[in-house]
This record gives structure tokens, sequence and C-alpha cells, in this order.
């Protein structure tokens, strides 16, 4: 540690510190207004950035170090063994048993501990957790990058939307067709992309997703374009009436019952026959396929089963804001939804619950620096990849031991 | 006719912008085989930069040309080194990870980027001085090509033969040429390979700051978002050629441009991004690998 303060490290920061006041001088001090052509300089900015980056430099060398640490060193044992004793206590049932509870009980608790303001962001945080267990499946599971994941959540809110205003039709009955035109879609876009790979697959699905919004934003007599549709019912039960904040509660009620729907099955379909096809297609196309896992048909699965708790998200979604417009399913959504999967550690359900939670309630509680919070969102994710790139809690594959085997191998 | 000959002529445009970010994309592809999702935000600075360069050089009494070539210069040695700088900071560290590990970094960089850009600015749209003199041999044509058309595509044509040329027969051509081939390889033969990913760094910012510039004096107007549309598009455009080929991206760029001209041409105007990805999808489900990608056949 005190390594890092000797003079040549000193000279180092100074060097970073100059060439980020080089960077960031013509963008941070000069600004400019074209039109009445006058330049204001702020310097203090200058000073900013130099005491800033003098001081981020020493934390990134040190965390860098702490990260990697150099090969003569013997290897860094106490990290294997830390990482190693915090997913034994995550593994182990009594820990487990007592942080589901307290969870549970939290989750239960909640929208009468807080207000509905709270309420709200809990739900929203929740459909993201959805949302975030549906792309695990294609992207953590299938191995398939897919960059237009919104696409369906947008389907799933037009759905509604629009089954409601022309046909009335009521939320209860809106989400499973939600769901299935997802699922649709899904097969829709799984179809042209099936030999597509990697990269190739990424743009398609980000060009897909554009097209579901752009054809939202300009078919006015389809979708009423820009503007949106307003007015869409919140949930309810037939027969009771419901107050604004009394309906907020239960809408985070059914958002939990969906949530740990989606979890139960996620979690089952990932050690199933189709899940182990999944990953086994992730890992090794030929392989896979020599083995007799039917390609087509498994990432097809993936593709529609993805989409379906997106449909489903998006229902509620629309269900809970009122008002939907082709704006909120831009490309950015894609991206945090993607970012949850990875930075929750690709495959691993409670990452991704983890994540979800961190990525949604991170910026919402930034609202005290509202103008800064992106900039922050942005730079947690390159910190966060650059320092743990494995994602929160990393999914630990899933292995047999044979007691008899290692018994044997002591003997000898 | 000559509405063809201007779709034609807005379409080679379009193209010729799209392909001077698309070699960026291209480029870095190639060789570490990461989507830099920031590098149209690169793009975007290098315009900023010749806004605020030009506009202060304007304010100090320099005359027009002076004022275009020294904002170009300083857009490029600006986009350059954010170039650099996002590559140490951002995917150095990552080079050894798993494959989506960079991209989602990419992704933070670029949303990054983009509010720096809005904090440290502004959010509206600048006016952007147009910089590209008239030129008066076109005057007769003006209902067809806008003298500004004509230096982005002589420029764009001029930066593709240097370009050409120094990939083809210079060293450090050649260096990327094998880190592309094979990494592992060329370093064992002696290349440095972590200066070659900065120089591709360095190329490819390079042009997209040209091609900032360049749009930015066309269209007169660029604000923080400009970057992540005609990022979008580039990489777009560098998949439909087969990325990691330099001829590709050129050759995608162009289609792409053309696709957009004529379709908003002919069919309707609201639906420009619809036909370019509608376009992609087509032509991927024909050419998996892309127009000009060679089809890798993998052994087992």
């Amino acid at each position: 540690m005190w390594k890092f303060f000797s003079l040549d490290e000193i000279k180092k920061s100074l060097l970073m510190a100059l060439w980020f006041i080089f960077l960031t001088f013509p963008i941070m001090v000069i600004r400019v207004n074209p039109i009445y052509n006058v330049v204001e300089w702020r310097w203090q900015n200058m000073a900013l950035v130099g005491a800033g980056a003098f001081f981020l430099s020493f934390l990134w060398r040190y965390f860098l170090e702490y990260k990697n640490p150099a090969p003569s060193k013997p290897a860094d044992d106490a990290a294997v063994s830390r990482s190693g004793r915090f997913s034994e206590l995550l593994r182990s049932s009594g820990t487990r048993r007592l942080a589901i509870g307290a969870a549970v009980i939290l989750a239960l608790a909640f929208p009468y501990l807080f207000s509905s303001y709270q309420v709200n962001i809990m739900t929203t945080a929740l459909i993201y957790v959805v949302l975030g267990l549906g792309l695990n499946i294609v992207v953590g599971l299938a191995g398939l990058l897919d960059l237009g994941y919104v696409a369906f959540y947008a389907v799933g809110a037009y759905s509604y939307a629009l089954l409601n205003l022309h046909f009335g039709l009521s939320f209860w009955i809106c989400l499973p067709i939600g769901a299935a035109l997802a699922a649709l879609f899904g097969i829709l876009l799984g179809f042209p992309v099936l030999r597509l790979r990697g990269d190739y697959l990424a743009i398609v699905t980000l060009g897909f997703g554009e097209i579901i919004r752009l054809v939202l934003e300009n078919w006015n007599d389809f979708s009423k374009g820009p503007s949106g549709i307003a007015g869409i019912p919140r949930p309810g039960i037939p027969g009771i009436e419901m107050s604004l904040n009394a309906s907020s509660v239960f809408l985070y009620f059914l958002m939990i019952a969906l949530a740990l729907f989606t979890i139960m099955v996620v979690s089952r379909l990932r050690n199933s026959r189709i899940g182990r096809a999944w990953i086994a297609l992730r890992e090794d196309e030929i392989a896979c396929q020599a083995m007799g896992v039917d390609k087509t048909k498994t990432k097809l699965t993936a593709f529609a089963l993805g989409a379906t708790w997106a449909g489903m998200g998006g229902v509620m979604f629309a269900a809970k804001t009122t008002f939907i417009n082709p704006a909120s399913f831009t490309f950015l959504e894609s991206a945090i939804i993607l970012s949850i999967v990875v930075l929750g550690g690709m495959g691993s359900i409670i990452g991704v619950i983890a994540s979800a939670f961190i990525l949604i309630l991170l910026p919402e509680y930034l609202r005290a620096f509202s103008e800064y919070r992106m900039l922050i969102f942005g730079a947690v994710l390159v910190i966060m990849m650059v320092f743990r790139p494995q994602g929160l809690i990393s999914n630990v594959r899933q292995t047999y031991r044979f007691k008899g085997l290692q018994e044997n191998k002591e003997g000898d | 006719m000559d509405y063809f000959l201007e779709l034609f002529l807005g379409g080679l445009t379009r193209g010729s912008i799209y392909a001077l970010i698309a070699l960026g994309y291209t480029m870095v592809y190639g060789i570490i085989e990461l989507i830099n999702f920031a590098h149209g935000e690169i793009y975007m600075i290098g315009a900023f930069t010749a806004l605020i360069a030009a506009s202060v050089l304007n304010i100090m009494g320099f005359g027009p040309v002076t004022i275009l070539i020294l904002a170009m210069v300083l857009a490029i040695v600006y986009s350059c080194a954010y170039g650099v700088t996002m590559e140490k900071i951002a995917y150095k560290p990552l080079r050894h990870s798993t494959r989506l590990a960079p991209l989602i970094s990419a992704i933070g960089m670029s949303i990054f980027f983009q509010n720096y850009v809005l904090l440290a600015q502004t959010s509206d749209f600048l006016p952007f001085p147009s910089l590209l003199p008239e030129l008066e041999i076109l005057e007769p044509y003006a209902y067809i090509i806008r003298s500004s058309e004509v230096f982005i595509i002589l420029t764009t044509f001029g930066v593709m033969v240097l370009l050409t040329l120094l990939i083809k027969f210079t060293r450090i051509g050649k260096a990327m040429r094998a880190t592309a081939q094979d990494r592992t390889m060329a370093m064992l033969v002696g290349v440095d390979v972590n200066r070659v990913i900065s120089m591709t760094f360095i190329i490819g910012s390079s042009m997209a700051a040209i091609g900032g510039v360049l749009i930015a004096s066309h269209i007169g107007q660029i604000n923080f978002y400009i970057g992540f549309i005609a990022g979008i598009k580039a990489f777009t455009a560098a998949v439909l050629g087969g990325i990691g080929s330099i001829p590709g991206a050129v050759l995608g760029s162009l289609v792409l441009g053309w696709t957009e001209s004529f379709a908003t041409g002919y069919i309707s105007s609201d639906y420009e991004d619809v036909f370019a990805f509608g376009f992609l999808v087509l032509i991927l489900i024909f050419r998996p690998a892309g127009l000009l990608g060679k089809a890798t056949t993998q052994k087992v």
C-alpha cells in the first residue's frame, strides 16, 4: 500500500493529471455561445479535473494492482479463499434460509413502511428483475447476444394498451396475451437470425429493436405515434374499487408474485433438459449438435421463452405508468437490461436479481444529483467491468463430485 | 433523372460519412474483436472540439481557411487522445476477460461520454459554422449537389486511398494485418501488440473526427446525441459489409447510404432507419457473414 506514495508513483499521477487537463480542456473549460459569439472560460473546472485525476489515478492503480497481483509475488491466496468463503456462505442452506426469510418479510412489509413513491420505485425495480431474468435465458444461458430485448417489452406494453383501447380487454386477459405475442415476436426474430453468430446477431437484434420502436413511432393509425397512449387502466380485482394508493400497492404485490413466479420458472428451466441444452449450445455449438441437440428448436425456444418475460414485464409497465409512448423503448433500455445480466454474473439468478436492484435503485436514489446520475451510471458500468468482469456473483458451474473417487485418491 | 442523380449523390455523401466511422469500428473489431460502442461518441467529441476551436479562433480574428485547417487538426488530435485514453481505461484491463465484459464497458463509456458533453457543454443543438468553402464552379448544379457534398466525397476518397496505402505498405500496416490474423502469433514474431492496438484506435478516431467535422459543417448543427445514431448506423454498415473487412466497411457504408437515400426519396421519409435495418436483416439472411465477409467454416 505504502509504495503507492513513492516519488515515482506521484510522478505517474502528476502526468495523469496533466494528461486529463489536456484532454478535458476544450470541453470542460471552454463554453462557446455561437449565436452571440461569446466564449466563457471556466478555469475552475481545470483545477477540479487536475486534482480529481491526480487522486483517482492513485486509486485506479492501487485497485488494479489488487485485482492482478504482480506475477513475482505469490498468488493472492487471500482473495481466492475470501471469495470462496463468500460463495460458501451463499450456498450454505442455513444462511440462505435466513436471507430468504428476511427478504420475504421485508418485501411484504415494504408498502406499509415506506411511502407510495418508494413502492412505485420498488415496482419498477421488480419489473427489471423479471426483464433481467428473461434476458438471462437468452444471453446468460443460451449465449445469444440480444441487443434488442426492449422490442419484446414494447410488444407487451403495446398489446395491453391497444387491446384495452380498442376492445376494452382487462389486464388479466392481456397479461397472457401480451406474453404470447412477445413469444411470437421472439420466434419471428429467431428465424432469420438462426444462422448468424455472435456480433452479427447483436446488430440484427439491435436493428429489430429499433424497427419495432420506429414503426410504433411512425404508424400513427396503429399506435398513435410519438404522442403515445394514455389512460391505460391499472389492474384491479373485479368488483372492488381501489384508491390510487391501494392500487399501486396491489400492483406491487402483483409484481412480487410475478417476480417469484419468474424466479421459480427460470431456476427450474435452468436445470431442465432444455436448460442444459441452452448451456451446451452456449459452450460449443458443434459439439452440442453432435450430441443430438436440435439447434433450431433450442435457439427458438430460448428466444421465445426469453421474450415471454419481457412481454409480461411490458404489460406490467403499461399498467403501472398508465401511459406509454415509443420513447420508453429505446436502445438505452436494452443496454440497461443487458447490463443487469452481465453485472449480475451471466446465468446467475441471485446475481441478476441483485444487480437489477442496484442498477435501477442507484439512479433513482441518485436523483439528488439528478444531473449526474447517467454519468455515474456509465462510469459504474466501466468500473464494474474493469474490476469485476465476472459480475457480482459468478455463476458456479455445476459439477458432480464422486466421493468414492476422492477417497481412493487419498488412499493412494 | 435529376432527382435520381440528386438521391444518388446524397446517398454517396451519406455513405462516405458512414464509411469514415465504420472503418474505425471494423478495424478495432478486426484487431481485438470488440464492438466499440463508444466509437460514435469519439466522432461527436471530434465535432464538438472543432466547433469550440472554430468559435474561439473566429473571435480571435483568423481567416476561414486557417480556421478550417486548425479546427480539423484539433478535432483529430482530441479525438485520438480520447480514443487512446478510452482504450487504456475501459478496454485494456479487460483484454483477457469474457467476451461480453468489454461490450458492457463500451456501452458504459458511450453513456459516460454523452453525459459528459451534455453536462460540460449543453443539451441544445448548437449551430455549426459552415467551414467548407463554397465552390463557384458548382453554382449551376446547385439543385443536384452542394459543394460541401463534393468536399465530403473527395475527402473520404482521399482518406480511403491513404488508409489503403498505410495498411498495405507501411511497417505498422503490416503489423496491424498480422495482429488481425493471429494476435498470439504476431506477438511471438515480435509485433508490439499494445502499440498496434493504440495505433488502430488513433487511426479509427482520426477518421471519425474527420467525418464529424465534415458532416457537422454539412448539416450545420450538432448536439451531444449525434454520435449515438451515427455510431449505430456505421456499425450496421460495417456488419453489412462483413465486420473486420476494410473494403467491406466501405462497400457496406455506400450500400447503406444509397438504400437510405433512395428509400426515403422514392418511398417514405418516416421509415428511413427501418429501411436501413430491414435491408441489413435481408442481406444477412442470404449472406450471414456480410457482403465481403468470409464465411468461416469451423473445424472440429
